[in-house]
């Protein structure tokens, strides 16, 4: 089999990946905190760091969102089911008895068709839930001046907040071994380091 | 350096040690023998002159000049007599006041409340103990039920407008101060002088906090006793103490917030403003006010804390100021907290009734009252209350098998009125009538063989007691435990010492017990959390495993 070396991330997309991913780890670790699990920073630092730390993501989003619109990629998270049973069987045997990889990766289609769906069910569900959560428990204090406040209340929007958050969570655990499964443990980690994947 | 030399320095050193030795040794018991103000227990105790440099008057009149003022008085209604002469409409101002009727009708609950009526958990009550507790009655005379509320002499115009601290009233004068000197308290070899009405009378000015707090630091029977928030520590303040009283700052009298007007002094604990968070700035000049003037939003508005630290504004719809700005009450000297009518009377060997000290130095037993207990520096209790207080009246009727509620705070975290409050809650256990069930009324002070302080007899002491007072009584009495409840609200803090956000947002934080809020860092939904946690540890696992499936699968192909 050959391999050829492709350009698959470009360099603002790598810096959003990586900013993202310091900005969530760190929402996570004060987030928790905030949600009694343990204590590290202090609630108070970590309510204000974890209130930072959501402008700046939404910052970083706006510019991921203009990027993907502007440059097409948007394109890369269409879902598609072909090939999604082949990937599971992949997970599920194949990788273990080295079986190629059912996708193999071009600049147009990035994604293999899992990771489609994954990213796009963290877009569509994961991001709604703890934004929009996120959003009622930062600005409690307006609700009465938005009329809300007979709709809301601080417990559910709390539960939604967290249930978002506990999703995250396990995405990421999904997300960072899935990142070993490339043909080397760490071919996926180099590019999106580099860019480069050898495909 | 030569031999007399050093021998000339030794004797310099220690001639200097010396000095300075003796200089300690003279100045350092001064202290200890300095007269501790209110140190005598149940007196209402003479009001201090103002401390630190004179500062020059503002006022236009200097009363020393006025000839009416100079002269012999021989009591204090002919004082009051001597300044109705100029100040006409005085003393019909003070007879329409609590201050004077110690009469509140609560127009919410409808109960008729205040010190005339109620039956509480310290000295329990007023009725057939008039001589004694009047001391703090700003009138003179006041010893039983025929006093004439309606005489303008009987009016004590000094107590609360004096400035030269030598105007004391004595318990058991019925409001008068001595007219020549006396030995008080009884048996104790301490001399209350007799002071010079004149010079008193001349030195009238405008209410200062040791006239307030000649009677309201000394509630409950001596210093610091009842409140827990208001004692003589506040007569001259440090910023610690009081952030608004600070001697060296703000140096706020207390009718600075109790903004008094025609001698009607406004803020109530019958009927306290619990939530007062309507008005960003209610009271600003000019504009017609009819709210509270003594409440912290009244000079501070809503939305009291600045930008950087908006969220803090976050939580003045759920939280009194007081709660985090009060973080500690007695943070000046030791109040009481409980007290054990039922223990009261035992006697010495040869009859006669003692006191023990606690390790405090403050009484721990005395035979006339009982058992207490006291402490400093005390976490409040913390409850919904929405201003409405409920109080248990001399006809209530009471349940033996459950602690008394002298006062019980109304509120609740859906009514829209209440906020989280900080309160003292005083423990008491006192007589009650065990066949009709209500609380009792003693007669404690007298010269009479009925006074329980003087023959140790309760069965004389309540019906005498409910005789006067004019409440039917069984003869059949016990004792009940009760709790009263007092609102925190004096002794702000400096800022630097409000409560920090993990003190409350914790598990085991100081909200611990209060329902009807989600607080982050305190709730949390149980079943979310094991599910949360449950499977990103299950996906924790499988990602485990199949990692270590490939690690094997691929050994075995190496």
């Amino acid at each position: 089999m050959t391999t050829e070396r492709i350009h698959v991330f470009k360099r603002f997309e790598r810096f959003w990946h990586w900013s993202q991913a310091a900005l969530i780890i760190f929402m996570m670790v004060s987030g928790f905190e905030v949600h009694g699990a343990y204590k590290l920073l202090g609630f108070k630092s970590a309510v204000e760091l974890h209130t930072i730390a959501a402008w700046s993501l939404i910052t970083l989003w706006v510019f991921a969102v203009f990027w993907h619109f502007t440059t097409g990629e948007w394109k890369q998270y269409i879902p598609t089911m072909e090939k999604v049973d082949a990937m599971f069987k992949y997970y599920l045997t194949g990788i273990f008895t080295h079986v190629p990889h059912p996708f193999r990766q071009t600049t147009l289609t990035k994604h293999n068709p899992l990771q489609r769906l994954a990213y796009l069910f963290f877009m569509l569900v994961i991001s709604p839930v703890i934004w929009f959560s996120g959003w009622f428990y930062l600005f409690y204090a307006d609700w009465s001046a938005w009329g809300v406040d007979k709709y809301l209340s601080l417990e559910w929007v709390a539960f939604f907040h967290t249930t978002g958050a506990f999703m995250i969570l396990i995405f990421f655990i999904a997300h960072i071994y899935l990142a070993t499964a490339g043909h080397t443990p760490l071919a996926h980690i180099k590019a999106m380091i580099t860019g480069w994947e050898e495909v | 350096m030569s031999s007399r030399t050093r021998i000339a320095l030794s004797a310099l050193v220690a001639g200097a040690a010396l000095a300075v030795l003796t200089a300690f040794a003279t100045t350092a018991p001064a202290p200890v023998v300095a007269a501790k103000p209110g140190a005598a227990g149940t007196t209402a105790p003479a009001v201090p002159a103002a401390t630190g440099e004179k500062k020059e008057s503002i006022s236009t009149a200097d009363h020393s000049k006025f000839k009416e003022l100079q002269k012999e008085f021989k009591s204090g209604p002919e004082v009051t007599k001597a300044c109705l002469t100029c100040h006409t409409e005085a003393a019909k101002q003070i007879q329409k006041t609590q201050h004077w009727t110690w009469e509140f009708l609560n127009p919410d609950t409808k109960q008729t409340l205040g010190k005339k009526h109620i039956i509480n958990n310290f000295c329990t009550a007023v009725e057939s103990n008039q001589k004694f507790c009047t001391a703090c009655h700003i009138g003179y005379g006041w010893e039983d039920q025929k006093f004439d509320f309606t005489k303008q002499e009987n009016v004590d115009c000094l107590v609360c407008h004096e400035s030269t601290g030598t105007y004391r009233k004595i318990p058991g004068l019925s409001g008068h101060p001595p007219y020549k000197d006396m030995e008080f308290p009884p048996h104790t070899g301490k001399i209350v002088k007799a002071p010079d009405l004149a010079k008193v009378a001349q030195s009238v000015g405008k209410t200062s906090r040791a006239n307030c707090g000649a009677c309201h630091f000394y509630g409950g029977g001596g210093d610091a006793v009842k409140h827990g928030d208001l004692d003589s520590t506040l007569k001259n303040p440090g910023k610690y103490l009081d952030i608004h009283m600070d001697k060296k700052g703000l140096n706020f009298t207390c009718g600075t917030c109790h903004m008094t007007a025609g001698h009607k002094v406004p803020g109530s604990r019958y009927a306290p403003t619990a939530a007062d968070i309507k008005d960003a700035a209610p009271h600003l000049r000019g504009k017609m006010v009819t709210t509270n003037p003594a409440t912290c939003q009244a000079c501070h508005g809503a939305k009291p804390h600045p930008a950087k630290m908006a969220r803090l504004n976050d939580h003045t719809s759920k939280l009194a100021c007081q709660t985090c700005h009060i973080p500690e009450y007695a943070r000046g000297q030791p109040t009481k907290m409980s007290w054990d009518w039922s223990t009261a009377g035992k006697l010495t060997p040869e009859g006669k009734p003692f006191k023990v000290q606690g390790s405090d130095g403050h009484d721990a037993y005395d035979s006339k009252k009982g058992n207490f207990t006291w402490e400093s520096h005390v976490i409040p209790e913390y409850i919904w209350f929405n201003g409405k207080v409920d109080y248990t009246l001399s006809d209530t009727k009471l349940d033996p098998t459950k602690v008394v509620q002298i006062n019980r705070f109304e509120g609740s975290p859906n009514d829209g009125k209440s906020l989280i409050w900080p309160v003292k809650v005083f423990h008491g256990q006192q007589p009650y009538d065990t066949v009709n069930k209500t609380l009792i009324v003693p007669h404690t002070f007298g010269a009479d063989d009925s006074a329980y302080w003087t023959n140790f007899d309760w069965d004389k002491s309540l019906a005498e007691g409910m005789k006067v007072a004019g409440i039917p009584y069984s003869g059949q009495y016990g004792f009940v435990k009760t709790e009263m409840s007092w609102p925190i609200t004096h002794m702000v803090a400096p800022k630097a010492d409000a409560l920090s956000c993990a003190q409350c947002h914790s598990k085991n934080g100081r909200l611990k017990g209060v329902q009807g809020i989600y607080m982050p860092g305190r709730d949390s939904n149980k079943m979310l959390d094991i599910f949360g946690w449950g499977i990103a540890l299950l996906a924790l696992i499988g990602v485990l495993i199949h990692g270590g499936i490939r690690i094997i699968t691929r050994k075995h192909e190496g």
